[in-house]
């Protein structure tokens, strides 16, 4: 007998054809997602938590704001400016008062800021002067960044009004604004450290990747694929929070969808830098019960001290570096800016550039200590 | 005899750790299409071997050729030919089997009906169960589905019968049996003798990282015996697991 014949379909024909890393990334990446998605911490972390928050925030917030704006007697009401505010369904507008009634009011902050437009001398363009009070700060600050907005728009271009602010220094978000992109960016430190940490040490632990190293699968595509798994399960947390916290809170998206897409850009960079937290952990327990407390370690300073709930303006001075060192102080930083102030990834460049540096470190330390058996 | 054409041959395979050699100098082949049995106690280096083949660990010393792949040119090649069942191995956590089948055909890069791989093993009324919710013999049935995926020319099952009933047991033998009559080298390390005995075409016992004996179990058997061998005991015509069998039944229960 020379040569047995096999009597089922050799299995050269697989060895010699390409095999194909791309489709094993994402083989893996399509087990993870849905292994993420049954997974009952992650949902929790991830959707749950965040969305408890802004709720909390979003009826303490007391739902729709408003402004009362008055009139400086005297001021030019006709005029675009004058009815575009008018139009955000935000501002009310306060006239026929005298000029001593309003200074009382506006000391007491029952309006929010006073405005004064004329037609500039020789011109078309309005001249619109804003006086805000210190009693009434963020609402002021609401103000500020609606006719921020209203100039934004091109129908009103500087040529035809300018604006003349008398600032105030204070806070400039009202609750859920401020809340929303704090709520997202610790979603997005617990998605990446928890889920990463816990994933690959059981793995790890269970033999999975033993398992998948008998295998012609590279190291890099489990990686990769666990990567993109958990990110588009972070990314559509994201998106989940901030359309509810758009929809049912009026959280303010400046430049709408742009504004989203921007945002979500961010939280990818965040889950990257986060995960590589997770890598380390992953590295440096020794069992499943060690993860959660390593992981409090990284997760809870960040989540009281980067401006989560609280301004970081708001912490002692002593305590403000500290802040100015994390990660997440950045990324919330980033996510406010752009959600609200209507700012570009390129206007948040310096909080992108430290992410990245964050970055660059963790995963100079997860390549050391991490562990695939 | 007709002459055996070697897959797998493995000349003075020597692994060290630390200061403790595992492997002192191996040397064996395995022929195609049958089913190579590596016995001997625990810590014997049966697993460490199998590993070295399986292109999982990295040897001290030693030549290892797998169908003409050499493990350390050619791992890449090896993981593509080979089947693997390891020891004590968990799968993808929150998946059902038809799913985890769906993942190891992409690692495989292989193109195959999940349904189908698990009809092999007869698992197909649990499809969309969890590997955890199975029982022993189930899980180690799904085990074995794993290493078909890729078609391979050699699979290497690591005690797959270890904590099975006799009925799971005499199950998985037949299973074995059947990929080895497909056309598939088997080989499969084991505690139990009469395991080996019944399934094994050849068997080599290691001790200590070394082979102390290599043979057909006939000839092992037949050598012992001639050497003035006896059994403390007259031999009855049945075992108390043939007892068992014929007081539970044949059939085999989840």
């Amino acid at each position: 007998m020379q040569k047995d014949i096999q009597d089922q379909p050799s299995g050269s024909t697989l060895a010699a054809g390409g095999y194909s890393h791309t489709k094993a990334t994402l083989a893996l990446a399509k087990a993870s997602f849905r292994s993420i998605m049954r997974s009952p911490s992650a949902v929790v972390f991830t959707l749950a938590f965040p969305l408890i928050f802004i709720l909390v925030f979003g009826f303490l917030g007391g739902g729709g704001t408003r402004i009362d704006v008055g009139v400086t007697p005297g001021s030019d009401v006709h005029n675009p400016v004058i009815g575009m505010l008018e139009k955000t369904g935000m501002i009310r507008l306060v006239k026929d008062k005298s000029k001593a009634e309003f200074d009382k009011l506006l000391e007491k902050g029952n309006v929010d800021a006073m405005i004064d437009v004329h037609r500039k001398v020789n011109s078309a363009a309005y001249s619109v002067n804003v006086v805000y009070t210190s009693a009434s700060r963020d609402k002021g600050g609401i103000l500020k960044s609606v006719l921020n907005n209203v100039f934004y728009d091109k129908t009103l271009k500087p040529t035809v009004a300018e604006i003349k602010e008398s600032t105030i220094t204070g806070r400039e978000y009202k609750t859920i604004d401020f809340i929303l992109p704090g709520q997202l960016g610790f979603s997005l430190l617990s998605t990446g450290v928890f889920g990463t940490a816990f994933v690959f040490l059981s793995l790890r632990q269970t033999l999975v990747i033993k398992r998948f190293f008998a295998t012609p699968v590279k190291r890099s595509s489990i990686v990769i694929g666990e990567g993109i798994a958990r990110i588009g399960f972070a990314l559509i947390g994201a998106l989940f929070i901030i359309l509810i916290g758009h929809f049912f809170f009026g959280f303010t998206l400046v430049h709408g969808t742009l504004t989203v897409v921007n945002m979500l850009l961010l939280a990818t960079l965040g889950v990257i830098v986060f995960m590589g937290f997770g890598f380390i952990i992953s590295g440096i327990a020794k069992n499943e019960s060690m993860v959660p407390p390593i992981s409090n370690i990284i997760t809870l300073p960040q989540f009281l001290l980067s401006g989560t709930f609280f301004s970081i303006e708001a912490f002692p001075n002593w305590l403000q570096p500290i802040s100015r060192a994390l990660p997440l102080t950045y990324l919330n930083d980033a996510m406010r800016k752009v959600a609200f102030e209507g700012l570009g990834l390129w206007d948040v460049k310096f909080q992108i550039m430290i992410l990245l540096l964050w970055g660059i470190g963790i995963y100079a330390v997860a390549v050391k200590v991490f562990k695939w058996e | 005899m007709e002459t055996k054409k070697a897959i797998i041959s493995v000349k003075d395979l020597v692994k060290k750790y630390d200061d403790f050699v595992a492997v002192q100098g191996l040397s064996f082949e395995v022929y195609e299409h049958e089913i190579f049995g590596l016995l001997g106690p625990n810590g014997a280096g049966k697993t460490t071997t199998l590993e070295i083949i399986e292109t999982l660990r990295a040897k001290t010393s030693g030549d290892i050729i797998v169908d003409g792949f050499s493990v350390d040119k050619h791992a890449q090649n090896i993981k593509q030919i080979i089947g693997v069942q390891l020891q004590a191995a968990g799968y993808y956590p929150n998946l059902n089997l038809v799913e985890l089948i769906e993942l190891f055909a992409g690692l495989y890069g292989a193109d195959i009906k999940p349904m189908e791989m698990l009809e092999k093993v007869n698992l197909q009324d649990k499809a969309k169960a969890k590997y955890k919710a199975l029982s022993g013999g189930q899980k180690q049935r799904f085990s074995i589905a794993t290493t078909l995926i890729n078609q391979p020319k050699i699979i290497f099952l690591d005690e797959p019968t270890t904590g099975l009933d006799p009925q799971a047991r005499r199950n998985l033998w037949d299973l074995i049996i059947e990929i080895r009559n497909a056309g598939t080298t088997v080989v499969i390390t084991t505690h139990y003798m009469d395991e080996a005995e019944q399934l094994c075409d050849r068997v080599a016992f290691v001790e200590r990282g070394q082979i102390i004996a290599l043979d057909t179990p006939d000839n092992l058997i037949d050598k012992l015996v001639s050497s003035g061998f006896e059994r403390k005991k007259e031999v009855k015509k049945a075992n108390l697991e043939d007892v068992f069998i014929n007081l539970t039944g044949r059939e085999w229960r989840e």
